[in-house]
């Protein structure tokens, strides 16, 4: 039956490149999320008025995060060859991708952990310092706690769009689903494949916006 | 306890200089509740938030327990916090934490380990009322609750003075009331120095032993509450006592006891503090042959005993009130006999 419908799908390379996928995917989420919330703290305590105010730092950083933003993807990755090069030792296979995921996505959800910080009640910030916090005790106990549902359905989004960009990475060989249904299905005009690996993709999709769903709802006591 | 000297406070903005808090000074005791009264805009909330330079002061001295606030490094200011306790008007509390671990907040900046702290916060769960809720999030919880969580957060760390910056002005009137006897309770027990910054008068009539008037960044009026009750000078402080004392029918009620009591006389009772609790008018009507009706009047009670008017109608023979005039005068009551009245 699977044989008559999908005659060129082979069940071991899609496993493989699942796996490629799962692999670029999470490494690059755990990269983005640290990088995303250094980058989102920064922005939110070095603004006018913050804890950290500093004009500059807050210029320096907020031109970093746009430039990186406007540059698309697909450009952004051909553009860090050097990089890539210089930092993983090769610029083929889902390791090379990993510099241009995170690089890519961390200014996007950086913004996000901005937004996320924002929302937290000034009074509770209030608070905390009338009771002799450090600013650091604020910064751990007090925002990133108070902010973190809306940090993970953050961090959704941006896995999300993270499991496009390792589709796209496949134009350098990154391996991955995205890559296997260019190169074993487009190119070969076997379009089982092309349509197998969108499912699977669909469904890897689906699995992160319900699990990030699900623990964004746990934690959030409001 | 607390002494501020020529404190000011002006903001910048683009346009104006805008002054908060004008020149002001203070003095409060330990053990008392002062209360500070002024419409919005006064700069009450700013003056309470310089006490532990939330605000940093333009000019001035802060003096807590011997400590110049104003003059501490960012370091010992923190360390000077932790004996400072703070309420806010929307609780501020942490909705991510229990009650339980809201409580220990204080207790974690404080460093104190983790047994000491699970003992402690039990203790005051058990002072502000809240046993059987330590496991509930800020979310689940009532506003009076949600501010006896504020209040355990605040006295955590044993603090020697209590700021309470609009405590109960997002509370109805009945969990303002158990809020503010709860904060009676605390400092009957600990002997901790509260301060109270509202704008309702109904609040320093029933708790607080002075009070400060505010108007314009200025100090306008200061003094036990009593006294200003009894004679508000500033128009701004005859208005808040109005809005506890009152009476917009007296007028109206005066001319209708000129027309209908045309024997005997009327006199207007003035109770000030504790005379209140003699029965005054029963043993008038024991002591001298007459006959007492009250028409009108309202007493309240304050922190230093009753405060209010009577009017009451006296029937009888003219020697015996006069006799009863004389009794009066020499109780804490003063009187008045109504003219006009044949």
């Amino acid at each position: 039956m699977f044989n008559e419908l999908f005659p060129n799908v082979d069940i071991e390379d899609m496993v493989t490149a699942t796996y490629e996928t799962l692999y670029m995917t999470v490494i690059s989420v755990a990269g983005t999320l640290i990088l995303g919330i250094l980058l989102g703290l920064v922005l939110y305590l070095s603004r006018p008025g913050g804890l950290w105010e500093n004009n500059l730092l807050n210029w320096v950083t907020a031109a970093f995060v746009n430039i990186f933003r406007a540059i698309p993807f697909i450009i952004l990755i051909l553009l860090l060859f050097p990089f890539t090069d210089f930092l993983m030792g090769t610029i083929r296979g889902p390791k090379a991708a990993l510099p241009a995921l995170i690089i890519g996505a961390a200014p996007f959800y950086g913004r996000l952990v901005e937004i996320a910080l924002r929302e937290v009640d000034k009074g509770v910030i209030e608070a905390a310092k009338s009771m002799g916090a450090k600013t650091s005790t604020i910064i751990l106990k007090v925002l990133l706690k108070e902010s973190m549902p809306a940090l993970v359905s953050g961090l959704t989004v941006t896995a999300i769009a993270l499991i496009g960009y390792t589709a796209v990475a496949g134009v350098i060989g990154a391996g991955g689903l995205g890559d296997f249904a260019y190169f074993y299905g487009f190119q070969r005009s076997d379009f089982d494949v092309v349509f197998v690996c969108t499912i699977l993709i669909v469904l890897i999709v689906f699995l992160f916006q319900f699990v990030g769903d699900a623990v964004s709802r746990a934690i959030d006591k409001r | 306890m607390i002494s501020i000297k020529d404190l000011s406070k002006v903001f910048h903005t683009k346009d104006q200089d805008v002054t908060a808090v004008d020149h002001l000074d203070l003095n409060i005791e330990a053990g008392e509740i002062y209360g500070v009264i002024g419409y919005s805009g006064a700069g009450k909330s700013t003056f309470i938030r310089l006490l532990n330079r939330l605000e940093n002061p333009t000019g001035g001295s802060i003096t807590i327990d011997g400590q110049e606030i104003t003059s501490l490094s960012k370091n010992k200011l923190r360390l000077a916090r932790q004996e400072i306790g703070m309420i806010f008007q929307h609780f501020n509390l942490l909705w991510s934490r229990t009650v339980r671990d809201n409580i220990a907040f204080p207790l974690e900046i404080a460093g104190v380990p983790k047994e000491k702290r699970q003992a402690r916060v039990m203790e005051l769960i058990e002072l502000v009322g809240l046993k059987g809720r330590e496991n509930a999030y800020p979310s689940q919880l009532s506003g009076g609750q949600k501010q006896r969580v504020g209040i355990a957060r605040a006295l955590a760390n044993n603090p020697k003075v209590l700021l309470c910056d609009e405590a109960t002005s997002a509370l109805d009137p009945e969990t303002t009331d158990s809020i503010l006897d709860l904060l009676v309770d605390i400092n009957e027990k600990l002997g901790l120095t509260i301060i109270m910054i509202t704008h309702e008068m109904h609040v320093i009539r029933k708790i607080c032993h002075r009070v400060a008037v505010m108007e314009n960044g200025k100090v306008v009026e200061e003094g036990e509450v009593l006294n200003v009750f009894l004679h508000p000078e500033q128009a701004v402080t005859k208005k808040f006592v109005d809005q506890v004392m009152g009476d917009p029918d007296q007028e109206y009620s005066l001319a209708l006891i000129h027309e209908r009591y045309r024997s005997g006389k009327v006199l207007r009772l003035h109770f000030v503090g504790e005379s209140t609790n003699q029965a005054l008018i029963s043993e008038l009507s024991r002591k001298f042959k007459l006959d007492l009706n009250i028409l009108h009047g309202k007493i309240t009670q304050t922190q230093k005993g009753a405060y209010g008017t009577l009017f009451v109608h006296v029937e009888g023979d003219h020697d015996e009130i006069e006799k009863a005039k004389t009794y009066i005068k020499q109780t804490s009551v003063e009187v008045e006999v109504i003219p006009n009245v044949q």
